[in-house]
């Protein structure tokens, strides 16, 4: 095994390290709001720091390998890849401190009613994500393609969420602050969705070489 | 008229050296205008392929050539080729910088006297022609009468490739021109062959690949004789198809 392949591999493990921490906080953020654990909130909070130190260390990273070892062919996919795969991460971490902020703002707030599809986008989600994450390492593009379909689910039910609340709303506009904060978490994991589509997108171009951005998902696979 | 695309077009192509076979079978056509880079390990057969576009391998004893190379449509190994007529439209700029032993003029004019071209003005005209074309006219236009020998490594090997212009080639085989040279004097060469696509088709081997990278736009990717891969080099380079291409191009053969 060469210098070079010992700082590929390096460079996945970070990756790999990213991924898990902002797996992490998607899920404490979900929980610190199904829970009211405004606690596990604040932590999520903290920690995000830790996957923005990532980001950055794995960008400078990436550079350094293009500048001194000149990547080509799936070496240069691999790390052009890793640059972009970051930025959707860290959007992620992103995402899970927002949803622990309206969570440590709902959490002071009754209830209003239960909460059915948050949870039920979040466990879609954190299944995309997981996988995705599984996709790179395996450059497994049919999980990918899995990962891009259920990009779907997502959108249809934040939409169903969103017509619920507003029903709420209309019936009782003193709902307004609390329902609307309720989209806005739903809203969140379905960006963080969008984020697990672009990695699995990239994926797919990592191993095939394939630009499959901006197409419908029949004409690419 | 359709325009002629490909200027060299091999197909079925080996050349055997006695018993060895060099070039196993090749298939590839050579588009014109175009820069195409022939890569691979030592010994893979590339030097031989480039030597077959003009009949180089003539001059090496036992070495022989089956299989078919189109040169304009007419198969160079044919019967009544000018093999001479065909170095002149077809030259060859090598490894290590080799002028002539005499001065930078008669290094770029004498190819076109023995030509035929008798007038010194004629003759001016050409070797100053030939010599700005090179990127090498403002160096020596005060010192045309000092041996070629004394110049600098890439002076001289941008003479030799105003030599070989002198001629009016419409292809120029380059085999490894820049390894005996500098960072410098390498751009300066990559620089000038990227300025003569415009005119002249151009086929180089190179052991740096990262020099098939910056110039070329096609590439081969030989190995033990046999063309592996030929496409663009931007493909090759991004996505290469075959796995050894793949391993060569990333470093990790063998």
């Amino acid at each position: 095994m060469t210098i070079f392949d010992t700082e590929l591999r390096q460079l996945k493990e970070n990756i790999l390290m990213m991924a898990s921490l902002v797996e992490d906080s998607i899920k404490d953020s979900i929980k610190s709001l199904l829970d009211r654990d405004s606690e596990l909130a604040r932590e999520v909070i903290i920690k995000d720091h830790q996957i923005n130190a990532l980001d950055v260390k794995i960008d400078e990273e990436c550079i350094r390998l293009i500048a001194l070892r000149q990547p080509t062919a799936g070496d240069l996919r691999f790390i052009t890849t890793a640059m972009k795969i970051t930025t959707e991460l860290e959007r992620m971490g992103d995402l899970a401190e927002n949803i622990c902020e309206r969570a440590l703002e709902l959490n002071e707030e009754p209830l209003l009613k239960p909460y059915e599809n948050i949870p039920k986008i979040a466990k879609i989600v954190q299944a995309m994500l997981m996988d995705v994450i599984h996709a790179l390492l395996s450059k497994d593009t049919s999980l990918a393609y899995d990962v891009i379909k259920r990009d779907d689910e997502v959108d249809d039910l934040t939409v169903r969420n969103f017509n619920e609340l507003l029903f709420i709303m209309i019936q009782d506009p003193k709902t307004v602050p609390i329902a609307v904060k309720r989209t806005y978490i739903a809203k969140y994991l379905e960006r963080v969705a969008d984020h697990a589509t672009n990695i699995a997108e990239m994926v797919i171009y990592m191993t095939e070489g394939k630009i499959i951005r901006h197409m419908e998902i029949s004409e690419s696979e | 008229m359709v325009e002629e695309k490909n200027i060299f077009e091999i197909r079925d192509f080996s050349v055997y050296y006695g018993d060895l076979i060099a070039v196993k079978n090749n298939n590839l056509d050579i588009e014109k205008n175009k820069i195409s880079a022939i890569i691979g390990p030592s010994g893979c057969g590339k030097s031989t392929l480039l030597r077959s576009l003009n009949r180089m391998n003539d001059l090496i004893l036992n070495c022989r050539a089956e299989g078919k190379l189109e040169f304009h449509g007419i198969d160079i190994y044919g019967k009544d080729i000018d093999v001479i007529d065909l170095r002149r439209r077809v030259g060859m700029v090598f490894q290590k910088p080799n002028p002539f032993p005499s001065s930078v003029y008669e290094n770029v004019a004498y190819g076109p006297r023995i030509r035929g071209v008798k007038k010194k003005s004629e003759l001016d005209e050409i070797a100053e022609r030939a010599l700005v074309r090179a990127f090498l006219w403002d160096e020596v236009k005060d010192k045309l009468n000092e041996s070629g020998l004394s110049l600098s490594g890439g002076q001289m090997q941008r003479l030799c490739i105003a030599r070989s212009l002198a001629q009016e080639p419409e292809v120029l085989l380059f085999d490894e021109p820049t390894s005996a040279l500098d960072p410098i004097s390498t751009a300066k060469i990559e620089d000038l062959i990227l300025e003569l696509r415009k005119t002249v088709t151009i086929v180089i081997v190179t052991h740096n690949m990262q020099q098939a990278a910056r110039i070329s736009e096609y590439t081969a990717f030989m190995y033990l004789g046999e063309l592996i891969e030929f496409g663009t080099t931007n493909r090759i380079f991004v996505n290469p198809r075959n796995k050894l291409t793949e391993e060569y191009i990333t470093g990790r053969f063998g």
